[in-house]
């Protein structure tokens, strides 16, 4: 079995982690620092200075199998729980799999939910948002202004967000990819920005190389990091992998949100990264809300809750 | 091997449509063998379980319709590397067919879930039986 620790990379000067937590996850960032500030629900109530916002990621509306057959319904609890934040959001991101099948009425359905938060929400897609022919459906509802597949960026309190798409033209083989097409429209769009920017990276498939035995990793993601190695605080926000991992390297900190539809085997545990069926009391749990405490059982996955250090 | 087997014999009655020949004679033995087998285990059939074709790697007799059934809770596809081939995205249950002609490797993955490899192999059809 292939430990995600193994790869030199995250070993360094690093905290390596992974926690069970949330539905969302609340991002502070205060003095051009991103702090996760844990669980919504929890985290709400946290005293934060500047720009707060909110990830959601792999809703997955239409799934009905037995890991969980109303992931339509967990997203609307997740909604719930939004909305009962005493500290509203300024916004939302979604880091794909808005839907199971790219069916309209999956894209229907969520859209009916999400925007119940009333939170203006920035999207990227998942895999399974382009599995219509034409891929027509996803970018029509949200990918409106983006370039090539749908990345964009924009900026909020002095923060540089960037959303990317690593689900097309993937490679027999391979991993999550970018291409060169994004990869210089990512030069372009940094270029000019100051260094003390803070800089925001989301994308579904995890930018850094979490288990490529199950194809978590974007083939071409270290570019990002080497055209964005100049900027003091970078945060890398992806989904897919349906658990929370986070990484600190450095001035980098890496992390994957949970699904509001199901969870996914810790890498290795299983034969395969399907859906992971858990008892029916404990799949809320999963899906972050009372868990936080959950601790994977080895010290190198210990939780682990720790603003980014510089 | 027994699918192998199979496998042959039904190139074989595909291929005398062209085979002009020895047509007659083929079809006439061959048909019930086929008839009885096709229904439950099909000539060239790979099943898609835990992320992973089954058979990864599958050879048949030129003339082969192949048929891929997704048995995962996620759905996935079928891409030819060399783009001759491409499924929708199946669903759970879903099938794909495609017939091979031409002998060659045909090496394919799922573009959803690219660590997916697998190759279809097609043999000529069966030396004595090819089409002269």
């Amino acid at each position: 079995m292939r430990d995600f620790n193994d790869d030199g990379l995250s070993r360094r000067k690093v905290l390596e982690c992974m926690t069970w937590v949330g539905t969302g996850v609340l991002w502070g960032i205060a003095g051009g620092v991103p702090h996760s500030l844990g669980l919504i629900g929890e985290a709400a109530a946290a005293e934060t200075r500047g720009l707060t916002f909110l990830q959601i990621s792999d809703s997955h509306v239409g799934f009905d199998k037995p890991a969980n057959p109303n992931a339509l319904g967990t997203l609307e609890e997740a909604v719930g729980r939004i909305n009962a934040m005493p500290v509203k959001p300024s916004f939302m991101i979604h880091t794909g799999d808005i839907s199971h099948l790219s069916k309209v009425s999956e894209f229907d359905d969520a859209d009916r939910i999400i925007s119940q938060t009333r939170l203006d929400v920035h999207y990227v897609p998942g895999e399974h948002d382009f599995l219509d022919e034409e891929r027509k459906l996803y970018r029509e509802r949200y990918g409106r202004g983006s370039k090539g597949a749908g990345w964009y960026s924009f900026d909020a309190n002095g923060v540089h967000f960037i959303g990317l798409v690593n689900v097309v033209d993937l490679k027999a083989g391979g991993l999550g990819n970018l291409g060169s097409e994004q990869l210089a429209w990512l030069e372009a769009d940094v270029k000019d920005r100051a260094a003390s920017t803070p800089i925001v990276v989301f994308a579904h498939i995890p930018l850094w190389t979490v288990y490529p035995e199950w194809g978590w990793g974007t083939e071409d993601g270290g570019r990002v990091l080497e055209l964005l190695k100049r900027f003091g605080s970078l945060t890398v926000l992806n989904g897919h992998i349906h658990q929370v991992m986070q990484k600190v390297e450095g001035n980098v900190t890496f992390h994957t949100a949970r699904s509001t539809a199901f969870p996914q085997p810790v890498p290795g545990t299983a034969p395969s990264p399907g859906p992971m069926k858990v008892a029916d009391d404990k799949l809320r749990s999963f899906l972050g809300i009372a868990s936080i405490n959950f601790v994977q059982g080895k010290e190198r996955l210990a939780i682990i809750d720790t603003p980014l250090q510089g | 091997m027994r699918t192998t087997l199979r496998n042959a014999v039904i190139a074989a009655s595909l291929g005398a449509a062209t085979a002009t020949l020895v047509a007659p004679f083929l079809t006439a033995i061959i048909l019930p063998v086929s008839a009885q087998n096709a229904a439950q285990d099909a000539p060239g059939a790979v099943g898609i379980d835990n992320f992973t074709f089954n058979p990864q790697k599958l050879t048949v007799k030129a003339g082969t319709t192949v048929t891929w059934t997704n048995k995962d809770d996620i759905p996935h596809t079928i891409a030819a590397v060399s783009k001759q081939f491409k499924s929708k995205a199946l669903d759970t249950g879903d099938a794909y067919s495609f017939t091979f002609t031409t002998p060659g490797a045909y090496e394919y993955f799922c573009s959803l879930h690219p660590h997916m490899t697998g190759t279809i192999v097609v043999e000529a059809a069966t030396g004595s039986n090819a089409a002269q």
